[in-house]
Protein backbone atom coordinates (compact mmCIF):
# COMPACT_ATOMS: atom_id res chain seq x y z
CA UNK A 1 0.00 0.00 0.00
CA UNK A 2 0.95 3.34 -0.77
CA UNK A 3 -0.19 6.82 0.78
CA UNK A 4 1.63 9.71 -1.09
CA UNK A 5 4.46 7.51 -2.43
CA UNK A 6 4.89 6.35 1.37
CA UNK A 7 5.20 2.60 1.48
CA UNK A 8 2.75 1.48 4.34
CA UNK A 9 4.36 -2.36 5.27
CA UNK A 10 1.63 -4.92 5.28
CA UNK A 11 1.83 -6.02 9.03
CA UNK A 12 0.32 -5.22 12.15
CA UNK A 13 0.45 -3.49 15.92
CA UNK A 14 0.51 -5.50 18.66
CA UNK A 15 -1.47 -3.83 21.29
CA UNK A 16 -1.78 -5.28 25.09
CA UNK A 17 -4.53 -5.16 27.78
CA UNK A 18 -4.07 -2.71 30.33
CA UNK A 19 -6.01 -1.03 32.67
CA UNK A 20 -6.54 3.12 32.26
CA UNK A 21 -7.69 5.94 34.66
CA UNK A 22 -8.44 9.81 33.89
CA UNK A 23 -7.64 12.36 36.04
CA UNK A 24 -8.54 15.69 35.98
CA UNK A 25 -6.93 18.22 38.13
CA UNK A 26 -7.89 21.79 38.25
CA UNK A 27 -6.23 24.96 39.41
CA UNK A 28 -6.18 29.17 40.17
CA UNK A 29 -4.78 29.11 36.54
CA UNK A 30 -4.53 26.83 33.48
CA UNK A 31 -0.37 27.68 34.11
CA UNK A 32 -0.68 25.40 37.70
CA UNK A 33 -2.84 22.89 36.32
CA UNK A 34 -0.36 21.97 34.04
CA UNK A 35 2.57 21.81 35.95
CA UNK A 36 0.74 19.47 38.01
CA UNK A 37 -0.01 17.55 34.75
CA UNK A 38 3.60 17.26 33.33
CA UNK A 39 4.81 16.65 36.87
CA UNK A 40 2.21 13.91 37.19
CA UNK A 41 2.80 12.51 33.84
CA UNK A 42 7.09 12.66 33.83
CA UNK A 43 8.79 9.57 33.82
CA UNK A 44 5.90 7.59 32.84
CA UNK A 45 7.23 6.82 29.49
CA UNK A 46 6.86 3.23 29.83
CA UNK A 47 4.87 0.42 32.15
CA UNK A 48 8.72 -1.54 31.60
CA UNK A 49 10.97 0.66 33.30
CA UNK A 50 8.34 3.26 34.74
CA UNK A 51 5.33 1.07 36.38
CA UNK A 52 2.89 2.83 34.60
CA UNK A 53 2.44 5.32 31.06
CA UNK A 54 0.70 8.33 31.44
CA UNK A 55 -0.02 11.49 29.39
CA UNK A 56 -2.07 14.51 29.27
CA UNK A 57 -4.91 13.99 27.10
CA UNK A 58 -6.38 17.38 26.81
CA UNK A 59 -7.21 21.20 28.57
CA UNK A 60 -10.50 21.30 29.99
CA UNK A 61 -12.17 24.42 29.74
CA UNK A 62 -13.10 25.91 33.38
CA UNK A 63 -17.12 25.72 32.46
CA UNK A 64 -16.48 21.82 32.27
CA UNK A 65 -14.52 21.45 35.34
CA UNK A 66 -16.58 20.35 38.75
CA UNK A 67 -15.07 23.74 40.32
CA UNK A 68 -15.36 26.24 37.94
CA UNK A 69 -11.09 26.55 37.14
CA UNK A 70 -9.02 25.53 34.23
CA UNK A 71 -8.33 22.06 33.90
CA UNK A 72 -6.11 19.11 32.45
CA UNK A 73 -7.69 15.63 31.83
CA UNK A 74 -4.28 13.12 32.06
CA UNK A 75 -4.31 9.54 31.51
CA UNK A 76 -2.65 6.85 33.43
CA UNK A 77 -2.46 3.21 32.54
CA UNK A 78 -0.75 0.04 34.02
CA UNK A 79 -0.99 -3.55 33.24
CA UNK A 80 -3.25 -4.21 36.28
CA UNK A 81 -6.12 -2.76 38.33
CA UNK A 82 -4.23 -3.08 41.76
CA UNK A 83 -1.16 -1.23 40.29
CA UNK A 84 -3.34 1.28 38.93
CA UNK A 85 -4.57 2.34 42.24
CA UNK A 86 -1.25 2.55 43.39
CA UNK A 87 0.38 4.43 40.75
CA UNK A 88 -2.67 7.16 41.39
CA UNK A 89 -2.12 7.53 45.16
CA UNK A 90 1.68 7.77 44.25
CA UNK A 91 1.25 10.43 41.82
CA UNK A 92 -1.78 12.26 42.76
CA UNK A 93 -0.06 12.24 46.31
CA UNK A 94 3.42 13.51 45.48
CA UNK A 95 2.86 15.41 42.08
CA UNK A 96 -1.01 16.77 42.26
CA UNK A 97 -1.15 17.69 45.68
CA UNK A 98 2.31 19.19 46.35
CA UNK A 99 0.77 21.76 43.06
CA UNK A 100 -0.19 25.03 44.66
CA UNK A 101 -3.97 25.82 44.39
CA UNK A 102 -5.15 22.48 42.69
CA UNK A 103 -7.66 19.94 42.87
CA UNK A 104 -8.10 16.70 41.69
CA UNK A 105 -11.23 14.69 40.73
CA UNK A 106 -12.59 11.49 38.96
CA UNK A 107 -13.22 12.06 35.35
CA UNK A 108 -13.81 8.66 34.07
CA UNK A 109 -17.49 7.31 34.96
CA UNK A 110 -16.58 3.10 35.69
CA UNK A 111 -18.24 0.40 37.48
CA UNK A 112 -14.88 -0.07 38.39
CA UNK A 113 -13.12 2.19 40.91
CA UNK A 114 -10.08 2.32 43.46
CA UNK A 115 -9.42 4.50 46.54
CA UNK A 116 -7.67 7.32 45.39
CA UNK A 117 -8.24 10.42 47.98
CA UNK A 118 -9.37 7.80 50.27
CA UNK A 119 -5.98 7.37 51.13
CA UNK A 120 -4.04 9.97 50.71
CA UNK A 121 -6.83 11.92 53.20
CA UNK A 122 -4.64 10.42 56.03
CA UNK A 123 -2.02 13.12 54.69
CA UNK A 124 -4.62 16.04 56.54
CA UNK A 125 -3.56 14.36 59.93
CA UNK A 126 -6.98 13.96 60.80
CA UNK A 127 -7.76 17.51 60.50
CA UNK A 128 -9.09 16.59 56.67
CA UNK A 129 -13.00 16.60 56.28
CA UNK A 130 -14.85 15.63 53.20
CA UNK A 131 -18.02 16.67 51.42
CA UNK A 132 -20.50 14.29 49.55
CA UNK A 133 -22.30 15.72 46.49
CA UNK A 134 -24.30 13.49 43.77
CA UNK A 135 -22.84 10.13 46.07
CA UNK A 136 -19.23 11.39 44.96
CA UNK A 137 -16.90 12.03 48.40
CA UNK A 138 -14.34 14.94 48.31
CA UNK A 139 -11.90 15.03 50.59
CA UNK A 140 -10.06 18.67 51.86
CA UNK A 141 -6.98 18.31 52.90
CA UNK A 142 -5.50 21.23 54.96
CA UNK A 143 -2.45 22.87 53.13
CA UNK A 144 -0.45 25.72 53.56
CA UNK A 145 -2.49 27.33 50.82
CA UNK A 146 -5.71 26.10 51.91
CA UNK A 147 -7.64 22.84 50.95
CA UNK A 148 -6.79 20.45 48.57
CA UNK A 149 -9.54 18.76 47.18
CA UNK A 150 -9.43 15.42 45.76
CA UNK A 151 -12.03 12.75 44.62
CA UNK A 152 -12.24 9.65 46.96
CA UNK A 153 -12.31 7.16 44.52
CA UNK A 154 -11.53 6.95 40.46
CA UNK A 155 -13.36 5.24 37.99
CA UNK A 156 -10.74 2.50 36.33
CA UNK A 157 -11.34 0.46 33.33
CA UNK A 158 -9.95 -2.19 30.78
CA UNK A 159 -7.61 -0.44 28.22
CA UNK A 160 -5.22 -0.92 25.36
CA UNK A 161 -2.02 0.04 25.35
CA UNK A 162 1.12 -0.31 23.15
CA UNK A 163 -0.34 0.72 19.83
CA UNK A 164 2.71 2.00 17.57
CA UNK A 165 3.54 3.65 14.40
CA UNK A 166 7.26 2.75 13.06
CA UNK A 167 8.02 5.84 10.62
CA UNK A 168 11.25 5.54 8.38
CA UNK A 169 12.95 7.80 6.89
CA UNK A 170 15.72 8.86 4.78
CA UNK A 171 17.45 10.90 7.78
CA UNK A 172 16.38 12.42 10.82
CA UNK A 173 14.74 15.73 9.64
CA UNK A 174 12.46 14.34 7.70
CA UNK A 175 11.29 11.51 10.00
CA UNK A 176 11.21 13.90 12.76
CA UNK A 177 8.34 15.54 10.95
CA UNK A 178 6.48 13.01 10.07
CA UNK A 179 6.63 12.50 13.61
CA UNK A 180 5.83 15.47 14.59
CA UNK A 181 3.12 15.58 12.53
CA UNK A 182 1.47 12.52 13.14
CA UNK A 183 1.68 13.02 16.67
CA UNK A 184 0.02 16.09 16.62
CA UNK A 185 -3.04 14.05 14.57
CA UNK A 186 -2.82 11.18 17.00
CA UNK A 187 -3.87 13.91 19.87
CA UNK A 188 -6.79 15.47 18.23
CA UNK A 189 -8.17 11.33 19.57
CA UNK A 190 -10.22 11.78 22.51
CA UNK A 191 -9.16 8.53 25.35
CA UNK A 192 -5.28 8.20 24.24
CA UNK A 193 -1.97 9.72 25.29
CA UNK A 194 1.12 9.43 23.68
CA UNK A 195 3.25 8.75 26.67
CA UNK A 196 6.48 9.18 25.26
CA UNK A 197 8.66 12.13 25.03
CA UNK A 198 6.45 14.84 23.26
CA UNK A 199 4.89 11.42 21.77
CA UNK A 200 8.09 10.64 20.12
CA UNK A 201 10.26 7.38 20.65
CA UNK A 202 13.57 6.58 19.18
CA UNK A 203 14.80 3.57 21.33
CA UNK A 204 12.13 0.91 20.10
CA UNK A 205 12.86 -2.23 22.33
CA UNK A 206 12.54 -5.82 21.70
CA UNK A 207 11.50 -8.26 24.30
CA UNK A 208 14.59 -9.86 25.89
CA UNK A 209 18.28 -9.54 25.50
CA UNK A 210 21.38 -11.45 25.62
CA UNK A 211 22.17 -10.38 29.09
CA UNK A 212 19.71 -12.61 31.72
CA UNK A 213 18.82 -9.32 33.48
CA UNK A 214 17.77 -7.48 31.02
CA UNK A 215 14.14 -7.97 30.21
CA UNK A 216 13.94 -5.75 26.74
CA UNK A 217 16.75 -4.42 24.68
CA UNK A 218 17.09 -2.53 21.61
CA UNK A 219 15.37 -3.19 18.64
CA UNK A 220 18.22 -4.12 16.48
CA UNK A 221 15.68 -4.75 13.24
CA UNK A 222 15.06 -0.96 13.32
CA UNK A 223 18.51 0.55 14.43
CA UNK A 224 19.97 2.09 10.88
CA UNK A 225 23.73 0.96 12.25
CA UNK A 226 23.06 -2.19 12.76
CA UNK A 227 21.95 -2.99 9.16
CA UNK A 228 24.90 -4.79 8.30
CA UNK A 229 24.89 -7.10 11.75
CA UNK A 230 21.88 -7.30 13.09
CA UNK A 231 20.26 -10.79 12.11
CA UNK A 232 16.96 -9.66 10.84
CA UNK A 233 16.97 -5.97 9.55
CA UNK A 234 13.74 -4.53 8.76
CA UNK A 235 15.41 -1.47 6.89
CA UNK A 236 15.71 -0.74 3.38
CA UNK A 237 18.98 0.71 2.50
CA UNK A 238 17.79 3.96 1.73
CA UNK A 239 16.33 4.47 5.69
CA UNK A 240 18.94 6.25 7.73
CA UNK A 241 16.23 6.92 10.81
CA UNK A 242 13.21 5.52 12.21
CA UNK A 243 11.18 7.10 15.20
CA UNK A 244 8.14 5.67 16.81
CA UNK A 245 4.86 6.59 18.26
CA UNK A 246 3.26 4.44 21.07
CA UNK A 247 -0.63 4.69 21.78
CA UNK A 248 -2.55 3.80 25.05
CA UNK A 249 -6.05 4.34 25.20
CA UNK A 250 -8.88 3.81 27.25
CA UNK A 251 -10.51 1.32 24.58
CA UNK A 252 -9.23 -0.06 21.30
CA UNK A 253 -11.25 1.94 18.93
CA UNK A 254 -9.81 5.20 20.29
CA UNK A 255 -6.30 3.70 19.52
CA UNK A 256 -6.80 2.40 15.95
CA UNK A 257 -8.64 6.24 15.08
CA UNK A 258 -5.39 7.85 16.33
CA UNK A 259 -3.01 5.19 14.57
CA UNK A 260 -5.45 6.13 11.18
CA UNK A 261 -4.86 9.72 11.61
CA UNK A 262 -1.47 9.28 12.82
CA UNK A 263 -1.02 6.88 8.97
CA UNK A 264 -3.19 9.88 7.17
CA UNK A 265 -0.68 12.84 8.64
CA UNK A 266 2.93 11.08 8.34
CA UNK A 267 3.85 10.95 5.17
CA UNK A 268 5.67 13.45 3.56
CA UNK A 269 8.82 13.64 1.37
CA UNK A 270 11.83 11.96 3.05
CA UNK A 271 9.73 9.40 4.84
CA UNK A 272 9.60 6.01 2.80
CA UNK A 273 8.00 3.61 5.13
CA UNK A 274 5.38 3.07 7.61
CA UNK A 275 4.82 -0.08 9.34
CA UNK A 276 4.16 -1.08 12.79
CA UNK A 277 5.89 -3.07 15.61
CA UNK A 278 4.89 -6.50 16.56
CA UNK A 279 6.30 -9.05 18.35
CA UNK A 280 5.25 -11.93 15.82
CA UNK A 281 1.32 -11.53 17.66
CA UNK A 282 2.69 -14.39 20.72
CA UNK A 283 2.25 -11.44 23.66
CA UNK A 284 0.12 -8.71 23.02
CA UNK A 285 -3.93 -9.28 22.92
CA UNK A 286 -4.96 -6.89 20.10
CA UNK A 287 -3.27 -7.18 16.51
CA UNK A 288 -4.13 -4.43 14.79
CA UNK A 289 -3.27 -4.22 11.20
CA UNK A 290 -2.06 -0.99 9.24
CA UNK A 291 -4.33 -1.93 5.60
CA UNK A 292 -7.31 -2.21 8.30
CA UNK A 293 -6.91 1.26 9.31
CA UNK A 294 -6.93 2.17 5.26
CA UNK A 295 -9.57 0.57 3.64
CA UNK A 296 -8.96 3.51 0.83
CA UNK A 297 -4.90 3.40 0.59
CA UNK A 298 -3.51 3.37 -3.20
CA UNK A 299 -2.08 -0.82 -3.71
CA UNK A 300 1.72 -0.84 -5.05
CA UNK A 301 2.63 -1.88 -8.38
CA UNK B 1 -52.19 10.89 34.63
CA UNK B 2 -50.38 10.43 37.81
CA UNK B 3 -52.06 10.09 41.14
CA UNK B 4 -53.59 13.27 42.24
CA UNK B 5 -55.20 14.24 45.29
CA UNK B 6 -57.00 17.65 45.75
CA UNK B 7 -58.16 19.12 48.80
CA UNK B 8 -61.65 19.55 48.98
CA UNK B 9 -62.29 20.18 52.14
CA UNK B 10 -59.67 22.12 54.24
CA UNK B 11 -59.25 20.80 57.64
CA UNK B 12 -60.27 22.80 60.85
CA UNK B 13 -57.41 20.96 62.83
CA UNK B 14 -54.30 19.22 61.63
CA UNK B 15 -54.53 16.24 59.61
CA UNK B 16 -51.80 13.72 60.00
CA UNK B 17 -52.03 11.98 57.00
CA UNK B 18 -48.45 10.11 56.81
CA UNK B 19 -50.01 7.74 54.31
CA UNK B 20 -49.28 10.61 51.92
CA UNK B 21 -46.61 8.84 49.93
CA UNK B 22 -46.39 7.29 46.42
CA UNK B 23 -45.49 3.80 47.99
CA UNK B 24 -48.51 3.77 50.33
CA UNK B 25 -50.87 3.65 47.14
CA UNK B 26 -49.26 1.41 44.49
CA UNK B 27 -51.36 -1.08 43.25
CA UNK B 28 -54.23 0.44 44.89
CA UNK B 29 -57.53 2.03 43.13
CA UNK B 30 -58.86 5.19 43.36
CA UNK B 31 -61.58 3.91 46.13
CA UNK B 32 -59.27 2.26 48.12
CA UNK B 33 -57.07 5.35 48.01
CA UNK B 34 -60.06 7.30 49.60
CA UNK B 35 -61.09 4.91 52.38
CA UNK B 36 -57.24 4.95 53.75
CA UNK B 37 -57.07 6.13 56.98
CA UNK B 38 -56.10 9.68 58.25
CA UNK B 39 -55.56 11.26 61.72
CA UNK B 40 -58.00 13.91 61.76
CA UNK B 41 -57.29 15.43 65.04
CA UNK B 42 -57.85 13.00 68.26
CA UNK B 43 -60.02 11.08 65.73
CA UNK B 44 -59.21 8.71 62.33
CA UNK B 45 -60.85 9.60 59.30
CA UNK B 46 -60.78 8.18 55.64
CA UNK B 47 -58.73 10.30 53.15
CA UNK B 48 -61.85 10.72 50.87
CA UNK B 49 -63.12 13.11 53.71
CA UNK B 50 -60.53 15.83 52.73
CA UNK B 51 -59.01 14.83 49.11
CA UNK B 52 -60.51 13.92 45.63
CA UNK B 53 -58.86 11.26 44.46
CA UNK B 54 -57.78 11.05 40.17
CA UNK B 55 -55.50 9.51 38.44
CA UNK B 56 -53.55 6.17 38.54
CA UNK B 57 -50.55 4.86 41.15
CA UNK B 58 -47.60 5.74 39.07
CA UNK B 59 -44.69 6.58 41.53
CA UNK B 60 -45.96 10.11 41.65
CA UNK B 61 -48.25 11.68 43.87
CA UNK B 62 -49.64 15.21 43.60
CA UNK B 63 -51.27 16.98 46.05
CA UNK B 64 -53.65 20.28 44.89
CA UNK B 65 -54.78 22.70 47.48
CA UNK B 66 -53.55 24.78 50.26
CA UNK B 67 -52.13 21.80 52.20
CA UNK B 68 -51.18 24.05 55.09
CA UNK B 69 -52.91 22.22 57.81
CA UNK B 70 -51.49 18.66 56.61
CA UNK B 71 -48.88 17.06 58.62
CA UNK B 72 -46.09 14.43 57.56
CA UNK B 73 -46.58 14.30 53.82
CA UNK B 74 -43.92 11.78 52.58
CA UNK B 75 -43.33 11.00 55.88
CA UNK B 76 -41.00 8.18 55.75
CA UNK B 77 -40.86 7.85 52.01
CA UNK B 78 -38.22 5.51 50.58
CA UNK B 79 -39.03 6.13 46.49
CA UNK B 80 -41.20 7.79 44.18
CA UNK B 81 -41.56 11.71 44.14
CA UNK B 82 -44.14 13.77 45.27
CA UNK B 83 -45.37 17.18 44.17
CA UNK B 84 -47.39 19.53 46.66
CA UNK B 85 -48.11 22.75 44.31
CA UNK B 86 -49.57 24.45 47.38
CA UNK B 87 -47.93 24.57 50.66
CA UNK B 88 -47.29 21.79 52.95
CA UNK B 89 -47.67 21.14 56.76
CA UNK B 90 -45.35 20.12 59.28
CA UNK B 91 -42.87 17.28 59.19
CA UNK B 92 -42.95 17.51 55.52
CA UNK B 93 -40.31 14.39 54.12
CA UNK B 94 -39.86 13.69 57.98
CA UNK B 95 -37.44 10.85 58.58
CA UNK B 96 -37.62 9.83 54.74
CA UNK B 97 -34.66 8.17 53.11
CA UNK B 98 -35.21 8.42 49.32
CA UNK B 99 -37.51 9.83 46.74
CA UNK B 100 -37.83 13.44 45.80
CA UNK B 101 -40.34 15.79 47.30
CA UNK B 102 -40.96 19.30 45.47
CA UNK B 103 -43.29 22.16 47.31
CA UNK B 104 -44.34 25.08 45.17
CA UNK B 105 -45.51 27.51 48.04
CA UNK B 106 -44.42 27.27 51.72
CA UNK B 107 -43.74 24.48 54.03
CA UNK B 108 -44.03 24.32 57.82
CA UNK B 109 -41.82 23.31 60.86
CA UNK B 110 -39.59 20.26 60.72
CA UNK B 111 -39.33 19.88 56.91
CA UNK B 112 -37.08 16.72 56.73
CA UNK B 113 -36.34 16.11 60.30
CA UNK B 114 -34.52 13.24 61.30
CA UNK B 115 -34.53 12.13 57.20
CA UNK B 116 -31.60 9.66 56.02
CA UNK B 117 -32.00 10.08 51.82
CA UNK B 118 -33.49 11.79 48.87
CA UNK B 119 -34.58 15.38 48.65
CA UNK B 120 -36.77 17.99 49.16
CA UNK B 121 -37.28 21.02 47.29
CA UNK B 122 -39.38 23.71 49.05
CA UNK B 123 -39.87 27.07 46.55
CA UNK B 124 -41.47 29.51 49.06
CA UNK B 125 -40.27 29.39 53.43
CA UNK B 126 -39.80 26.90 55.25
CA UNK B 127 -40.10 26.94 59.31
CA UNK B 128 -38.30 26.31 62.21
CA UNK B 129 -36.28 22.96 62.66
CA UNK B 130 -35.23 22.09 59.07
CA UNK B 131 -33.72 18.58 58.70
CA UNK B 132 -33.25 18.60 62.41
CA UNK B 133 -33.40 16.11 65.16
CA UNK B 134 -37.03 15.56 67.01
CA UNK B 135 -36.92 17.51 70.92
CA UNK B 136 -35.22 14.13 72.55
CA UNK B 137 -33.10 13.00 70.00
CA UNK B 138 -29.61 13.93 69.24
CA UNK B 139 -29.10 12.81 65.29
CA UNK B 140 -30.74 15.18 62.54
CA UNK B 141 -30.55 14.98 58.58
CA UNK B 142 -28.13 11.58 58.35
CA UNK B 143 -28.54 12.35 54.47
CA UNK B 144 -30.08 13.61 51.35
CA UNK B 145 -30.40 16.93 50.69
CA UNK B 146 -33.14 19.79 51.65
CA UNK B 147 -33.36 23.03 49.14
CA UNK B 148 -35.61 25.91 50.45
CA UNK B 149 -35.51 28.97 47.97
CA UNK B 150 -37.35 31.08 50.63
CA UNK B 151 -36.17 31.67 54.57
CA UNK B 152 -36.23 29.12 57.09
CA UNK B 153 -36.86 29.43 60.58
CA UNK B 154 -34.70 28.69 63.62
CA UNK B 155 -32.46 25.47 64.72
CA UNK B 156 -32.10 24.75 60.51
CA UNK B 157 -29.86 21.52 60.80
CA UNK B 158 -29.97 20.82 64.75
CA UNK B 159 -28.22 17.52 65.47
CA UNK B 160 -27.39 17.45 61.84
CA UNK B 161 -25.34 14.31 61.06
CA UNK B 162 -24.77 14.05 56.98
CA UNK B 163 -26.02 15.92 54.06
CA UNK B 164 -26.87 19.18 52.71
CA UNK B 165 -29.46 22.01 54.01
CA UNK B 166 -29.44 25.17 52.06
CA UNK B 167 -31.56 28.10 52.04
CA UNK B 168 -31.37 31.11 49.32
CA UNK B 169 -32.70 33.40 52.09
CA UNK B 170 -32.28 33.79 55.91
CA UNK B 171 -32.34 31.73 58.50
CA UNK B 172 -33.36 32.10 61.88
CA UNK B 173 -31.26 31.92 65.29
CA UNK B 174 -29.45 28.68 65.71
CA UNK B 175 -28.32 27.44 62.42
CA UNK B 176 -26.48 23.95 62.91
CA UNK B 177 -26.97 24.36 66.74
CA UNK B 178 -25.02 20.93 68.15
CA UNK B 179 -24.27 19.93 64.23
CA UNK B 180 -22.28 17.04 63.78
CA UNK B 181 -21.33 16.78 60.06
CA UNK B 182 -22.60 17.82 57.04
CA UNK B 183 -23.24 21.12 55.31
CA UNK B 184 -25.51 23.95 56.01
CA UNK B 185 -25.57 26.76 53.24
CA UNK B 186 -27.52 29.77 53.54
CA UNK B 187 -27.34 32.81 50.91
CA UNK B 188 -28.65 34.99 52.65
CA UNK B 189 -28.36 36.29 56.50
CA UNK B 190 -27.62 34.35 59.40
CA UNK B 191 -29.37 34.83 63.31
CA UNK B 192 -27.98 34.91 66.41
CA UNK B 193 -25.81 32.07 67.91
CA UNK B 194 -25.05 30.23 64.79
CA UNK B 195 -23.27 26.60 65.35
CA UNK B 196 -23.41 26.32 68.74
CA UNK B 197 -22.42 23.69 70.03
CA UNK B 198 -20.93 22.03 66.53
CA UNK B 199 -18.21 19.62 66.49
CA UNK B 200 -17.83 19.19 63.26
CA UNK B 201 -19.51 20.03 59.61
CA UNK B 202 -19.46 23.47 57.56
CA UNK B 203 -21.57 26.76 57.90
CA UNK B 204 -21.63 28.87 55.14
CA UNK B 205 -23.02 32.40 54.44
CA UNK B 206 -22.78 35.13 52.32
CA UNK B 207 -23.60 37.56 54.08
CA UNK B 208 -21.04 38.33 57.62
CA UNK B 209 -22.43 37.45 61.07
CA UNK B 210 -21.89 37.90 64.73
CA UNK B 211 -20.36 34.47 65.89
CA UNK B 212 -20.03 33.19 69.77
CA UNK B 213 -16.94 33.90 71.50
CA UNK B 214 -16.06 30.02 71.37
CA UNK B 215 -15.28 30.09 67.61
CA UNK B 216 -11.93 31.37 66.60
CA UNK B 217 -11.35 33.36 63.68
CA UNK B 218 -9.01 31.18 61.45
CA UNK B 219 -8.32 32.68 58.10
CA UNK B 220 -9.52 34.21 54.76
CA UNK B 221 -9.31 32.73 51.60
CA UNK B 222 -10.81 30.96 48.81
CA UNK B 223 -12.45 27.03 49.61
CA UNK B 224 -12.23 24.94 46.28
CA UNK B 225 -14.60 23.00 47.72
CA UNK B 226 -17.31 25.51 48.10
CA UNK B 227 -17.28 26.24 44.62
CA UNK B 228 -18.08 22.13 44.45
CA UNK B 229 -20.86 22.67 46.82
CA UNK B 230 -22.02 26.11 44.64
CA UNK B 231 -21.96 24.23 41.47
CA UNK B 232 -24.01 21.52 42.64
CA UNK B 233 -26.69 23.96 44.72
CA UNK B 234 -26.71 25.80 41.74
CA UNK B 235 -27.25 22.78 39.30
CA UNK B 236 -30.27 22.23 41.58
CA UNK B 237 -31.90 25.74 40.87
CA UNK B 238 -30.95 27.61 43.74
CA UNK B 239 -29.33 31.29 42.39
CA UNK B 240 -26.44 31.07 43.57
CA UNK B 241 -24.33 34.42 42.66
CA UNK B 242 -21.09 34.02 39.95
CA UNK B 243 -18.91 36.13 42.54
CA UNK B 244 -19.70 34.15 45.37
CA UNK B 245 -17.97 31.03 43.87
CA UNK B 246 -14.54 32.36 44.01
CA UNK B 247 -14.72 34.95 46.48
CA UNK B 248 -12.82 34.85 50.03
CA UNK B 249 -14.61 33.59 52.82
CA UNK B 250 -13.72 34.23 56.50
CA UNK B 251 -13.02 30.79 57.92
CA UNK B 252 -13.95 30.68 61.83
CA UNK B 253 -13.57 27.53 63.84
CA UNK B 254 -15.89 26.15 66.36
CA UNK B 255 -17.49 25.29 68.69
CA UNK B 256 -14.60 25.70 71.31
CA UNK B 257 -17.05 24.29 73.75
CA UNK B 258 -17.24 20.91 71.95
CA UNK B 259 -14.54 19.23 69.47
CA UNK B 260 -13.58 22.78 68.12
CA UNK B 261 -13.60 20.89 64.41
CA UNK B 262 -16.53 22.73 62.76
CA UNK B 263 -16.13 25.61 60.63
CA UNK B 264 -18.28 28.64 59.40
CA UNK B 265 -17.72 30.37 56.08
CA UNK B 266 -18.72 33.94 56.25
CA UNK B 267 -18.22 35.46 52.53
CA UNK B 268 -15.67 38.30 52.95
CA UNK B 269 -16.51 42.11 52.33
Amino acid sequence: MLIDDVVIVDTFAEAFAMWGARVLITAENEKWALAAARSMTGFATSVIGCKCEAGIERAVPAAETPDGRPGMAVLLFTTSEDGLAKRLVERVGQCVMTCPTTACYNALASENTVVVGGSLRYFGDGFQASKLLDSRRFWRVPVMDGEFVVEERFGVQPAVGGGNLLLLGEDVAPTLAAAEAAAAAMRTVPGVILPFPDGVVRSGSKVGSRYKSVIASTNDAYCPTLRAVATASQLPEEVGCVLEIVIDGLDLAAVEEAMRRGLAAAPRSGLRQISAGNYGGNLGQYKIALRDLLPGARREG
Amino acid sequence: MSLTLTLHTEPEVPLEAEALKPERFEGMTAAQIAAVAVLYGNQEAPLGDFFRVAGEPDGELCIRGDATRVKMIGAGMTRGRIVVEGNAGMHLGAAMSGGEIFVAGNAGDWVGAEMSGGSIVVKGNAGHLLGSAARGGRVGIRGGEIIVHGNAGNEIGSGMRRGLVAVAGDSGDFTGVNMLAGTVVVLGRLGWRTGAGMKRGSIVSCHPAELLPTFSYACTYRPVSLRLVFGHLRARGLPVAQEHFAARYHRWSGDGIESNRGEVLLLAA
